[in-house]
């Protein structure tokens, strides 16, 4: 079933795999921060205007004291914010200034390192801009003392030189205004020694007249940590705003929400799958970008492993690919679990058409894919519809996260499962402005959506909304109004929820007292009653789809096993047990114990585990002897073996005592 | 995990219990106290028998009561990674001082939960079998001075199997229950709020559950609710599913704890396997028949538990007997009590003698506990041992960090009849064995050969591959290069020869790939003229394989660094092979982002015969023949007379070669010797000639403790007495 080995230039055929990852990779690098790198933009254009304008006025003066900063909320992930920062770079430097230089903390010891670091990369990006003096820059920087001062002339002659030659530099100087602003951006500011911090400050803040400089703080905790790490003296020198980015896992919902969630992209990752990825993200880096390496991964493995993937692609090929199938393609298809069981529900004369001509089995085929497709267009609204009602009823009952609801309907029937029995009896207990809200919701949705079928629902749902127009009154907490439910909710989701407990419970005792159920409450149970139809309509497994096979990549297994390897747990498990791997009948044991025959390594290991911390060479060659036969041979072998367990870091030799080695997995040194 | 049971002894509250017991001696009659008493006698057992265990001089510190610190603000403390520092050995007799404790092994999993109930103290005397009514403390809100609320030590597990007995048998006031994890789990889900479903399939729901918790709950209260267990679950599948015959490794057999002082363990097996040839040989810890012998130890487990409880019901009574007799008028005032405990506990021993008879009193409540352990039916006995395990692993590794002794004969290779071999014969002998299971091991190279095309496919869309596993992976890696690189442009890297650097490495690419001639300041400079290079021109392709990545010379911070970041060029590729158990520890969040590898195992079980040829060990003599080539070479380039002096000095080194403390020739007398020999004429000569020397590391001079200066040649004698006899032949 394996392609052939030039299966580079086969996959290289695929577009579709190719161009979803980069679109998550634009998604994640370009689209999410844009808003952010707006603002910031606009700051720097507003923070320096003061010194453009060349003002001489003495509260300017003042206010010019103090360096304008952007305090940059990031959050706690490494590897993606270097990312940020890079295109956060790059946007300055096309937008605002040439003059951005990226600090690290770990460049950065004291406060000269610092400086170099930063005429380094300024004067680098000044070559960039201007090749011709490459010579006289390359000399200077050797020369160069690295000091305020000489920044500043350097900065006096490079704006100078620009006035000067226009010509030249029309290019730059439309890009970039007259006196660009000298950009440091500090990637993470919490792990700069203060001192450093304090005595750059200082002393660009004396300078602050003559060097537009804007600082850029990286910071991963909280905008606190200014204070906490600047003296107040100090943090009076800034001038500080506040951004906040959104949090990776804001990320990671968008990438799905826009990505996996959609038609238009054709694989569509199993639950099991989604599961992996989610919990790597969310247990060990919460980075996107790792995210999507994972799902870029699964593309290559279910366009690789599975043959039939030729039919994963747009709606507008699958005709002309399921003609061109082979035979054994064809037979593939018939071998698939998801077929058979189509097949053997279907006439027996139709049956038989189906396994032996190709070409009815290619019409079936045609058929039962668009079926998928639709399937797909009618569930990804619906699903968005029940997670409306999901996501404001107090305790989630499926999930606070579409992802979660995603999972669950693709895990097993969601109507079966007891989340959604409790879903159901808390949507009965919803109130008037929220149901109706609710309903305009997933009638928006349903509308934009590219299905068909779902002009029978919108109109349902639209009378609905009429009815409950007609209706008047409503029930306790629908005189709570929506504002301040809000500003409960995000205080604190307990006090919502207690204020709903409590209306809730109101309510009930006032509908026992009348016994009788209201208008509104019959409204209510219908409306939830049908929510349900459409749900057990559309929001179906998609294994028990046919086909689906073609479509869903499924084999989690493969994924954890490249992403998120042990491979401690493999070499304990090939000096353990070493049956695992290689078969033969000799190595087979019951589960603890280890033949005598196992490779040397494995019996080595085995008799070092018996030892305490350091192990007498002698010792061990001695038993090791007596074990197997005493010929220089195994003496050669034994050498082997330990030195091998040195390589592999279990022991290493020891000056403690002659002729010992100690061990180093637990209780070594 | 599945295995796993939790024993929530419901203890009741120290100080209501104590009360009680109180009014049982003040009030109620000499009967009650008698008997009370006669168990008393009984408690000394298991305490005599924990010193005859111990050393007699050092009371064995476990005994010493671990006591929990203040109130616990979580509800779940877990025992991975929550291991403070010892409670020293002669803390044991003397009551708890707040001291750090120690968690439980739970490295599986194992979680042990006490839950503190509190006894309503009735005025009216209770028969001695009426069962404490225990009431399980709820929410995770902090408890006011949780110290005798909520204990939880590594003894507690232990102890609750044994106090369950104690219970039944003594009318005591312990109920213990074996709670299976799901219910425990619907507790807490409950606690938390949230619905669980009640599916027994553990890990995957467990995943599951615990993500939906993690997304339904803000990031802090996330934070709450990272329990070990479902985390565990969560990478436990990892484990599960990689093995697929069914060996799953769990964290606990992965790294089990060392069994010190067991020398003759070893021989114990040796004898086994000599007997027993063929026949595999257990040398499970668990099926050890050495552990069973063990049981006893538990009791003292259980016991630590006690002796805190006991004190600090002790110390209760000293500082406040008066309000506690108050109290007990006031049935409904036991909800005080407990933040008088944590206040209190601090001040213990000296109210010994005072309060004997509570004391007295209270230990018979605990005696029939230890009794009983010797006792345990069978079906219970399997599970006390399953925990003793868990718990003594824990001891023992304390016990062998303890002392800095270490046990070993004494033994040394140099007795040993057999020398040691050198290298080559070595390597000869090897070569003449035969390769144990040779038809398998092919087996297991067809499969990774099969992948070979996938790894070329995987690298060419930005991935870098890893290879991980036992076995040398040289070969394979050789194959793969041979079938699938013959074309194109590519850098084999040893990592594991001594010398490599990263910046050969980087010197191989720019002056054979890039055809650059030049040096460069640093390695950053060069890696960034090779970065420059390869983005500039699209067309360069370079596949990088590099044999341990995890070597010596290559594991440094800052080579690897360099290696991410060269291999996260889109054009370059790069194959590399780990082998050391902690080789992944190599890499932090931002190298491994820039590697961004792929991960396949490939245990071959081959020899590493390539990658140990070049370590030191110590079983294999070193020849010297390095040494010897060099010292020819470098004397080959060197004046007559200067040879003369250097033989000189070879010889009288050869001549003191059976002096042990042979300090060197000293200046003055080497001074001598030349003169006398006609090699030189001055003392100035003769120095230019020894800088000379000691620049090629031919000689080392060494201050003696009389500030003469001493000479010599840092080549051991066999070395030396080749070297000499060449020159002899040459002259």
């Amino acid at each position: 079933a394996h392609l052939s080995p030039c299966s580079i230039f086969w996959y290289e055929d695929r577009p579709e795999g190719q161009k979803t990852v980069k679109q998550m990779r634009q998604l994640h690098e370009e689209d999410l921060n844009k808003q952010l790198f707006d603002n910031l933009v606009s700051f720097l254009r507003r923070s320096h205007s003061e010194f453009q304008e060349k003002t001489t006025e003495w509260n300017c003066q003042m206010k010019s004291r103090e360096i304008p900063t952007a305090a940059l909320v990031l959050g706690v992930n490494v590897t993606d914010h270097d990312l940020t920062f890079r295109s956060l770079s790059e946007v300055l430097q096309n937008r605002v200034t040439p003059y951005v230089a990226l600090l690290q903390a770990k460049d950065c010891p004291g406060i000269k390192n610092l400086m170099q670091k930063l005429l380094g990369q300024l004067m680098n990006c000044y070559v960039d801009v201007d090749s011709e003096e490459d010579d006289y820059v390359q000399t200077s920087q050797n020369r160069i003392r690295c000091s305020m001062t000489s920044l500043i002339t350097w900065y006096e002659s490079v704006t100078k030189k620009t006035d000067f030659e226009t010509p030249s530099k029309k290019r730059t100087s439309s890009r970039h205004w007259q006196s660009p602003p000298v950009v440091v951006i500090f990637k993470d500011m919490e792990s700069f020694t203060t001192k450093v911090l304090q005595d750059f400050i200082v002393i660009s803040s004396q300078h602050i007249h003559e060097l537009p400089l804007v600082l850029v703080f990286g910071i991963a905790t909280s905008p606190m940590i200014i204070h906490g790490l600047l003296p107040h003296s100090v943090s009076s020198l800034l001038c500080i705003e506040l951004f906040q980015s959104l949090s990776c896992k804001e990320h990671l919902s968008t990438i799905i929400d826009k990505v996996l969630l959609t038609t238009q992209f054709p694989l569509k990752l199993s639950e099991k799958v989604l599961q992996v990825l989610i919990n790597i993200f969310l247990y060990h880096d919460f980075s996107v970008q790792n995210f999507i390496k994972g799902f870029q991964l699964c593309i290559v493995e279910h366009f690789y492993t599975q043959p039939l993937s030729v039919l994963c692609c747009h709606q507008e090929e699958v005709k002309k690919r399921i003609n061109s199938l082979s035979h054994n393609q064809c037979e593939n298809i018939r071998r698939l679990p998801s077929f058979r069981r189509y097949v053997e529900n279907q006439p027996s004369e139709k049956q038989i058409a189906l396994l032996t001509t190709d070409g009815f089995l290619k019409e079936t085929v045609q058929q039962l894919l668009d079926d998928l497709n639709v399937y797909h267009e009618n569930y990804f609204p619906v699903l968005r519809c029940l997670h409306v009602f999901t996501s404001s009823l107090p305790k989630y009952p499926l999930g606070k996260q579409i992802r979660e609801l995603h999972c669950a309907c693709l895990e097993n029937r969601v109507w079966e499962t007891e989340e959604y029995e409790s879903f159901l009896q808390l949507a009965r207990m919803l109130n008037k402005c929220d149901l109706v809200t609710m309903l305009q919701k997933c009638v928006e949705i349903l509308v934009s959506s590219p299905g068909k079928e779902f002009d029978k629902t919108v109109e349902k749902l639209k009378e609905f909304l009429t009815q409950f127009q007609k209706l008047e009154g409503g029930c306790a907490l629908s005189y709570v109004p929506l504002q301040i439910k809000l500003k409960l909710f995000y205080n604190g989701t307990n006090g919502y929820h207690f204020l709903w407990y409590i209306l809730t419970l109101l309510e009930l005792k006032e509908s026992r007292r009348s016994k009788k159920l209201t208008k509104f409450e019959m409204l209510r149970f219908e409306v939830v009653d049908y929510i349900d139809s459409v749900v057990r309509n559309y929001l179906v497994p998609a294994d028990h789809k046919t086909l689906h096979e073609i479509v869903y990549f499924n084999t989690a297994s493969v994924l954890r096993e490249h992403l998120n390897a042990a491979p401690r747990v493999a070499l304990h498990t090939a000096l353990n047990n070493p049956y695992c791997y290689l078969k033969s009948q000799a190595l087979r044991s019951d589960g603890g114990s280890i033949s005598n025959k196992a490779p040397d390594i494995c019996i080595v290991y085995k008799l070092h585990l018996e030892c305490g911390r350091l192990i007498n060479l002698v010792d061990w060659l001695e038993v090791r002897k007596d074990a197997s036969s005493a010929s220089s041979c195994s003496h050669a072998r034994f050498i082997r073996a330990v030195s091998e367990l040195e390589l592999l870091g279990f022991i290493k030799p020891s000056k403690q005592k002659t002729d010992h080695v100690a061990r180093l997995t637990w209780g070594g040194c | 995990m599945l295995n796993k049971y939790r024993a929530v002894s419901e203890q009741s509250c120290v100080g209501c219990q104590l009360t009680f017991i109180y009014v049982f001696i003040c009030n109620l009659g000499v009967r009650w106290a008698r008997q009370l008493r006669r168990g008393a006698a009984k408690a000394l057992g298991p305490a005599a028998a924990s010193r005859r265990h111990g050393n007699p001089g050092r009371p064995r510190a476990w005994l010493a009561a671990e006591v929990p610190p203040a109130p616990f603000s979580r509800r779940w403390q877990e025992g991975v990674g929550r291991r403070g520092p010892r409670v020293g050995g002669d803390a044991r007799q003397s009551a708890p001082r707040c001291g750090p404790q120690r968690w439980g092994g739970s490295r599986g999993g194992r979680r042990v939960r006490v839950r503190a109930a509190r006894e309503r103290a009735s005025a009216s005397p209770r028969p001695p079998q009426g069962r404490w009514v225990a009431r399980g403390s709820q929410g995770p809100g902090p408890r006011g001075g949780g110290g005798g609320a909520r204990a939880a030590a590594a003894g507690g597990g232990l102890g609750a199997p044994a106090m369950s007995q104690a219970e039944r048998k003594g009318g005591a006031a312990l109920e213990v229950k074996f709670v299976p994890d799901e219910a425990v789990l619907r507790h807490i889900a409950d606690d938390a709020g949230i619905k669980v479903r009640k599916d027994k399939t553990p890990l995957t729901v467990n995943v599951k559950r615990f993500v939906k918790k993690l997304d339904t709950l803000s990031d802090d209260e996330a934070q709450e609710f990272l329990e070990e267990k479902d985390y565990v679950a969560a990478l436990g599948i990892c484990a599960q599913d990689l093995m697929e015959n069914g060996s799953s490794v769990g964290g606990s057999e992965v790294y089990s704890f060392q069994t010190p002082k067991r020398s003759n363990k070893m021989a114990e097996l040796a004898s086994e396997l000599a007997q027993t040839p063929g026949q595999s040989v257990a040398s499970d810890h668990s099926e050890c028949p050495e552990k069973i012998t063990k049981t006893p130890q538990s009791s003292k487990h259980s016991s630590s538990n006690k002796v805190q409880q006991k004190s600090k019901k002790n110390d209760f009574m000293s500082t406040t007997p008066y309000r506690l007799r108050k109290r007990l008028a006031a049935p409904d005032a036991y909800l005080e009590s407990e933040s008088e405990y944590s206040a209190s506990c601090s001040e213990e021993e000296d109210d010994e003698e005072t309060q004997k008879e509570v004391i007295t009193v209270l230990s018979s409540l605990k005696t029939p506990a230890k009794a009983k352990v010797a006792s345990t039916p069978p079906s219970r006995k399997k599970v006390t041992k399953k925990k003793d395990k868990m718990s003594n692993l824990v001891e023992e590794y304390f016990e062998a960090h303890s002392t800095s002794k270490v046990l070993t004969s004494d033994r040394t290779l140099q007795k040993l009849r057999k020398r040691r071999l050198n290298q080559q014969t070595l390597h000869d002998l090897l070569e003449k064995s035969p390769l144990a299971y040779a038809a398998e091991i092919e087996e297991l190279n067809q499969q990774y050969e099969s992948l070979f095309s996938k790894w070329m496919l995987q690298l060419h869309l930005g991935f870098n591959i890893v290879l991980y596993g036992l076995g040398s992976k040289h070969d394979l890696l050789e194959k793969f290069r041979i079938s699938m690189l013959q074309d194109t442009v590519h850098l084999v890297v040893n990592g594991y020869f001594p010398s490599i650097t990263v910046r050969s490495i980087l010197n191989s690419i720019t002056e054979e790939v890039l055809d650059h001639i030049g040096t460069f300041r640093s390695p950053l400079d060069q890696l960034e003229f090779i970065i420059k290079r390869f983005k500039e021109d699209s067309s360069l392709e370079l596949y990088v394989l590099i044999h341990n990545l995890d070597s010596q010379m290559l594991r440094g911070e800052r080579s690897q660094q360099i290696l991410a970041q060269l291999s996260s060029l889109p054009s370059v590729y790069l194959i590399a092979s780990i082998d050391h158990i902690n080789a992944p520890l190599m890499w932090d969040q931002a190298k491994q982002s820039l590697y961004n590898w792929l991960w396949y195992e490939t245990t071959t079980f081959s020899p590493y015969v390539e990658e140990t040829s070049y370590e030191n060990s110590l079983l294999v003599q070193q020849s010297g023949s390095l040494a010897l080539s060099s010292l020819t070479h470098v004397l080959r380039s060197l004046t007559l007379n200067a040879r003369g002096i250097f033989r000189l000095l070879a010889q009288y080194q050869l001549e003191n070669k059976d002096n042990p403390s042979y300090p060197g020739l000293s200046f003055q007398d080497f001074y001598q010797q030349c003169r006398e020999a006609f090699l030189v004429n001055s003392d100035l000569t003769l120095r230019a000639q020894l800088t000379e020397f000691r620049d090629h590391k031919l000689i080392r001079t060494k201050r003696g403790a009389d500030g003469v200066e001493y000479l010599l040649i840092p080549v051991d004698d066999s070395t030396l007495t080749d070297f000499l006899e060449k020159e002899d032949e040459d002259v």
